[in-house]
């Protein structure tokens, strides 16, 4: 019964395409990415569509994600 | 000021399977204080790595003495991004993830770097590595020190969060190429070296 438990999304009504996505994903990574093929992407329509709903969802949360640098704190750190 | 922790351990499972999980390792019987998880942000570089930022939201647990001075954190979850950078030209992956909030109470960044030796194709070396800070005057000893505390029971939870996920992973894989019911490929999963910390997880309720 395990393999039915998946996690939710912070947007409540996002769970669904996030976990659209991420199979997409799962399937591209190992498949195509990993094996150095480069053909493209076939996830971009369903990210955006993922992104939209939980974009909005962190917007209404408050979650001060905005702005927050990629791999911020790295720069403080030694041996970065 | 502050705890640094450090850790090395060699997973026994090729790279690509590790990162596989790595993906997949939510959820897990070890993983129920993780309430949600988001991938916000992603990208492939134009020299072919792949950038992505994660936000998970688990739940705030923190031992009775400091539930009675901070009363007001209970409310909230904790609120953690996950950098992370999969280089697969040099077979690295490193990750960087931070709490987002409760900063001032405490603050820990914790940087892992997964790396696939070519010498060594079925296995998978990982370094941990977390600053533990806080900024609460007069307490930050024993904040960093339970800080310092949780992170290390959170660490056995995330390997074996990962373990998990890469059995699973070694089994769908099996049944998906002789149609059978796996005899031992869950073995191989489960031989990975455990961190040198020895210390029993405690729950924070």
């Amino acid at each position: 019964q395990e393999l039915f438990l998946k996690m939710n999304s912070v947007g409540e009504g996002c769970t669904e395409l996030k976990r659209e996505y991420d199979q997409c994903f799962n399937r591209w990574f190992a498949e195509k990415f990993l094996k150095g093929d480069r053909s493209g992407d076939p996830c971009t329509e369903m990210f955006k569509k993922y992104q939209s709903c939980v974009q909005k969802a962190i917007k209404e949360k408050d979650i001060p994600i905005d702005g927050v640098e990629f791999m911020g704190p790295n720069k403080e750190k030694p041996g970065s | 000021m502050g705890k640094y922790f450090f850790n090395e351990t060699d997973i026994r499972s090729a790279w690509e399977h590790v990162l596989c999980a790595f993906w997949q390792r939510y959820p897990n019987p070890y993983s129920t204080h993780v309430l949600t998880e988001d991938v916000v942000f992603r990208e492939v570089t134009p020299d072919n790595c792949l950038l992505s930022r994660r936000l998970l939201t688990k739940t705030n647990r923190l031992p009775r003495w400091a539930e009675r001075i901070f009363p007001g954190n209970l409310s909230r979850s904790v609120y953690i991004i996950e950098d992370s950078i999969v280089d697969p030209n040099n077979r690295r992956l490193t990750t960087l993830t931070w709490n987002l909030n409760h900063s001032k109470l405490m603050m820990v960044v914790e940087r892992c770097v997964f790396h696939g030796e070519r010498e060594r194709p079925v296995w998978t070396h990982l370094t941990r590595e977390a600053w533990i800070s806080s900024g609460v005057f007069g307490l930050s000893r024993p904040i960093q020190e339970f800080g310092l505390s949780r992170f290390r029971s959170n660490q056995m939870k995330a390997m074996k969060g990962l373990e998990h996920a890469l059995s699973k992973l070694h089994i769908s894989a099996a049944q998906s190429h002789h149609g059978d019911a796996p005899k031992d490929s869950s073995e191989k999963a489960k031989n990975m070296t455990s961190p040198s910390s020895s210390q029993k997880p405690q729950e924070y309720v």
